[in-house]
């Protein structure tokens, strides 16, 4: 029971009460740029929420198995080349590095992956791919997960695959969620008399803003469900 | 190489303000609306990015005989995420409580579509020299925009401007300024104001 409510808090958190746009910041560009129809913006938050899965599962391999002070591939390597040594290999500093790499070819793979084998998928999300190499969600999800492998304080509270992946997973839903209502409400905002300046980013700001103060109610949520799943 | 286009002083003033990275072109939003709720953190974040600016504009233009065209994007992405690994761990080990306050921000300048623009558009393609007025021009133009969103911010959600207090201490503190929110209705409205001044000089000027 301690592990289901551990992966619902975590899918909540990053989906609703920290939303990657709407708290972290994190995907404005798109958020701003394509958010004009909503099957566009549904089509950008499903390719990130895609990308983001295997970005993220890629990464926490990389991490956890390479990059992290201690990790075993690095520190069998070491103890090849200079048996008997005792010191903790650290190669965390070539995590964003390997993060932006694992990025950009991840997202080059799947275009190639999609454009063979499903050439309608390819069609639907296609013009968004390269986009999103660029697109902060991606690294910030890379990095939160990274901050759960190397900066806790006991192994025991380290992110396993599965935490990682319900991370990644729910930011991108949450991602997608922000992004298709921001587009609903574009949509309507189109028939309305918007002030000549505010037309186009200024009046999506504020609109964001309004959704950020909404979005704020769910702080608390995740204390609630704990009780409810614990008790 | 004979450099087309405008003159490295030209790029130099045109980054500030005319060109303005943020309200013209509306780059690098992220950090401009994550670390903006006090004017040192934002400064912080300011001068990291135009480290990394600076000095990827320079290494790229050294580049620019030798880049194929279809790495290039690469190569500037390689080339940035280095200089931030560098400026995260200098961060890290000279001022400890900033980069706890910046957090993943400081490594998201790497996705900062500002310095891939400008490695793209200038670098690639000019002189060194060129390039670093570029770089410099645009980074402070990049800085008043972060500085003028965190003052808005800062003084009506704190009462303090750069931690010194501007207003009297009756002032009711803001709260919503200070939170993700306001960051949104800040910059909605200063972009607004940036527009409808421009829209009346324009139309004063023709």
């Amino acid at each position: 029971m301690e592990y289901i409510a551990s992966i619902v808090l975590i899918s909540v958190g990053a989906a609703l009460i920290n939303n990657f746009v709407l708290h972290y910041f994190v995907g404005i560009c798109p958020f701003v740029g394509v958010s004009r129809r909503v099957e566009m913006a549904f089509g950008m938050g499903c390719a990130v929420t895609f990308v983001i899965s295997i970005a993220a599962f890629l990464s926490w391999t990389f991490t956890y198995f390479v990059t992290r002070p201690g990790a075993p591939v690095t520190t069998w390597i070491w103890g090849m080349v200079n048996p008997g040594s005792e010191a903790v290999v650290d190669l965390s500093i070539l995590n964003y590095i390997i993060y932006i790499f694992v990025i950009a070819s991840s997202v080059q793979f799947v275009e190639m992956y999609l454009r063979k084998f499903f050439p309608a998928l390819f069609k639907a999300f296609g013009i968004f791919l390269p986009l999103i190499t660029t697109n902060c969600a991606i690294l910030f999800g890379c990095l939160e997960i990274m901050k759960h492998i190397t900066g806790v304080s006991s192994p025991a509270e380290m992110w396993g695959l599965d935490k990682a992946l319900v991370f990644a997973v729910s930011g991108g839903i949450g991602f997608a969620i922000a992004i298709t209502m921001m587009a609903g409400i574009r949509e309507e905002l189109d028939l309305c008399d918007v002030p000549k300046p505010l037309e186009g980013a200024g009046i999506t700001l504020l609109v964001a803003g309004i959704m950020a103060m909404a979005f704020m109610g769910f702080t608390g949520v995740d204390r609630g469900l704990e009780a409810l799943l614990l008790k | 190489m004979p450099s087309k286009g405008p003159t490295a002083t030209e790029r130099f003033i045109n980054g500030i303000i005319p060109e303005n990275p943020l309200y013209r072109n509306l780059l690098g939003l992220c950090p401009a609306l994550a670390v903006t709720n006090g004017m040192k953190p934002a400064l912080t974040m300011a001068g990291a990015t135009a480290f990394v600016l600076i000095c990827a504009n320079v290494i790229t233009s050294l580049l620019r005989n030798v880049l194929k065209p279809h790495l290039r994007i690469l190569v500037f992405t390689l080339t940035i995420a280095t200089f931030v690994t560098i400026a995260d761990r200098f961060l890290q080990a000279f001022m400890y409580d900033m980069s706890k306050i910046l957090g993943p921000y400081v490594p998201l300048i790497i996705v900062n579509c500002m310095i891939i623009s400008r490695c793209e558009v200038c670098a690639s393609k000019q002189s060194v020299g060129t390039a670093f007025s570029d770089a410099v021009g645009v980074s402070l133009g990049f800085c008043l925009g972060l500085a003028s969103i965190a003052t808005v911010r800062e003084i009506l959600g704190s009462g303090t401007w750069m931690e010194l207090r501007v207003l009297p201490e009756a002032w009711p503190n803001w709260g919503i300024m200070v939170l993700p929110p306001g960051a949104f209705l800040t910059l909605g409205l200063l972009l607004g104001g940036w527009n409808w001044y421009n829209a009346r000089r324009e139309a004063k000027a023709s």
